[in-house]
């Protein structure tokens, strides 16, 4: 059987865990939620590094844990170190005593079997070619999380598991990592558990999302409709928005602009060096898009679509309503002050045309 | 010549037993320190506090209860009778036996602090990279605690050195077997030969220094956290 089923309860005191999931065994999915959400807990009893007294873990068809609850002891309960996982921890946590060769090396000697990612493939992918020889003191923070996030990619995992690399790290450097985790993401046809508690990460880099929140998953699927659903945005507050896959089809060199097309509809975007045909995945948040009635033609913002409501809903706060679109088959959110909604008189099923403020490349 | 034939004995003697008590409790220690760093029964309280003891305890305390236990009386002394090895008290080995309890809190302690100064992390990632616990202890414990070891065994090395009082309730003072340096000393005192006592006591005054200065001077370097 492919794919993760993780079922875990776990009481300590002042956090619970309690899930039943069953997750895909390719792409990216994402554990997303809060602080203190269990997010975490849940990649490291997946890792084998906390055991859970009620846990149940089968991934792609191997029992890594079978524990019932009381009465019955010593269940089924593989060691971390027999798990064919790699795990990328929040701070990098590279062996100081070792050169980062000597870090890449230590997992690999310790493999068995066919490497489906060599040593030279996981330094070429992270860039870390020139960083060899050095000892983890002497990189910065950034070259830090690549050696080890390389590290746990050469040893070829099943299951790669992420816990937040990039939350350790400033801006600067978490936009010097992300391009070569997009890289891994379109290169290497490997599992990935990602937790993150960033919506722009998740945006960028993830399939699917498990949307966590005090222990509990609240929401599963993939990305692009679980992010569309109307109840899930009270938690992502302001960042509420649908994520669309779009291909460049124009390049207007005069205004730097680009093109993206998706079926029902185009968009202008800034020109980020995209090639013609490229696919790319394109972000749209709520509250950057408003509504009108007419097509408004004498306005600042470039991208105008034609659209017809679905459905409205309440938002976090009580002024504000979350309206989803459709623009041909695709979901589009928007976010409003329930005075518009009622003042335009919004209801499911009304044509409107949608004003899109601002569009985000997101990789 | 500074130090007559009976002084090199001694130091000879000394330099001996500070060495194999400190090898022995380099095996003996670490398990123990490693227990103790990584446990979390409540067992570690009152473990931890016999090691201590011989801190707190009077050499005398400390000796006088060897001394019964090993006797022909006691218990050690009627087994080690009956396997025919005979009596440790008075011996080399009793002194080696009675000094590995004497100086194990000064193997266990710096090499418990090393241990519980690695934290968690390094050995969550050695079982994420497939290490199994015996070899991450191998491969990562023991390289990172490896400024503690060298001050566990300089410390260890210079605190049996130093030992008087357990030496003469278990060792008493045969020449070449158990009159190490410090009883030399005392014995060099008790004769009035304050020049023979001047020269070891000198010597014995350098060593310790030496041996201060090392470990203070030669300390590697703390590593950033990585």
């Amino acid at each position: 059987m492919a794919g993760i089923q993780a079922r875990f309860k776990l009481d300590w005191p002042g956090f619970s865990l309690d899930v039943d999931l069953d997750l895909p065994a390719r792409g990216v999915t994402a554990l997303f939620g809060h602080s203190g959400s269990g997010k975490t807990t849940l990649l490291r009893c997946i890792a084998g590094l906390e055991r859970a007294p009620l846990g149940r873990l089968t991934v792609n068809g191997e029992t890594w844990q079978d524990d019932e609850p009381k009465g019955k002891r010593g269940g089924h309960w593989l060691p971390t170190h027999k798990r064919p996982l790699g795990y990328v921890f929040q701070e990098a946590s590279l062996f100081p005593h070792l050169t980062v060769l000597g870090n890449l090396r230590y997992g690999l000697q310790r493999t068995s079997g066919a490497a489906r990612v060599s040593l030279e493939q996981a330094i070429e992918l992270l860039g870390i070619g020139l960083l060899l020889d050095r000892k983890p003191d002497q990189l910065s923070g950034g070259e830090r999380q690549r050696a080890a996030i390389a590290r746990a990619l050469a040893l070829s995992p099943s299951l790669l598991l992420m816990d937040e690399p990039l939350a350790a790290l400033d801006l600067k450097r978490k936009q010097e990592i992300l391009p070569y985790l997009e890289r891994l993401h379109a290169e290497l046809d490997m599992p990935v558990l990602y937790v993150s508690h960033s919506p722009d990460e998740v945006a960028r880099l993830a399939d699917h999302i498990v949307v966590l929140d005090g222990g509990r998953a609240v929401a599963a699927g993939p990305l692009k409709d679980t992010l569309a659903r109307l109840d899930l945005p009270i938690h992502l507050g302001e960042d509420a928005g649908v994520v669309l896959d779009a291909v460049v089809a124009e390049h207007d060199l005069q205004w730097h602009l680009a093109r993206v097309t998706f079926p029902g509809g185009s968009l202008w975007v800034r020109d980020s060096g995209h090639a013609l045909g490229q696919a790319v995945r394109v972000r749209i948040l709520a509250r950057d898009v408003s509504i009108a009635l007419q097509r408004i033609t004498h306005t600042s913002i470039q991208n105008c679509l034609s659209a017809v409501i679905d459905e409205i809903a309440d938002d976090h706060h009580p002024a504000l309503a979350l309206v989803r679109l459709k623009v041909g088959h695709l979901p589009v959110l928007a976010r409003l002050t329930r005075r518009s909604a009622v003042g335009l008189g919004l209801s499911p099923g009304l044509p409107v045309w949608v004003q899109i403020k601002a569009v985000a490349l997101v990789g | 010549m500074l130090l007559n034939d009976s002084d090199l004995q001694a130091i000879w003697l000394t330099a001996r037993l500070a060495g194999i008590v400190t090898l022995i409790l380099l095996l003996v220690g670490t398990p123990i320190a490693w227990w103790l760093a990584r446990t979390k029964t409540w067992w570690k309280g009152p473990v931890g506090a016999v090691v201590a003891l011989p801190l707190v305890l009077p050499p005398s305390v400390l000796g006088f209860y060897l001394l019964l236990a090993m006797g022909p009386n006691g218990p050690v002394g009627q087994l080690t009778t009956a396997m025919g090895i005979g009596l440790f008290p008075f011996t080399f080995w009793g002194l080696v036996i009675a000094s590995v309890f004497y100086s194990l809190p000064f193997m266990v302690q710096p090499l418990q602090t090393a241990f519980e100064a690695i934290g968690d992390r390094p050995l969550e990632v050695a079982a994420t990279l497939r290490a199994s616990p015996l070899d991450t202890f191998f491969t990562v414990a023991v390289p990172l605690a490896l400024p503690g070891f060298l001050t566990a065994g300089i410390l260890t090395f210079a605190h049996t050195v130093g030992e008087f009082g357990v030496v003469l309730m278990i060792g008493g003072n045969i020449p070449g077997v158990t009159r190490v340096v410090s009883v030399q000393i005392y014995d060099h005192v008790e004769a009035m030969e304050y020049m023979a006592t001047h020269r070891l006591s000198a010597v014995m005054l350098v060593f310790s220094f030496l041996v201060l200065l090392a470990l203070y001077a030669w300390r590697p370097k703390p590593r950033k956290g990585a």
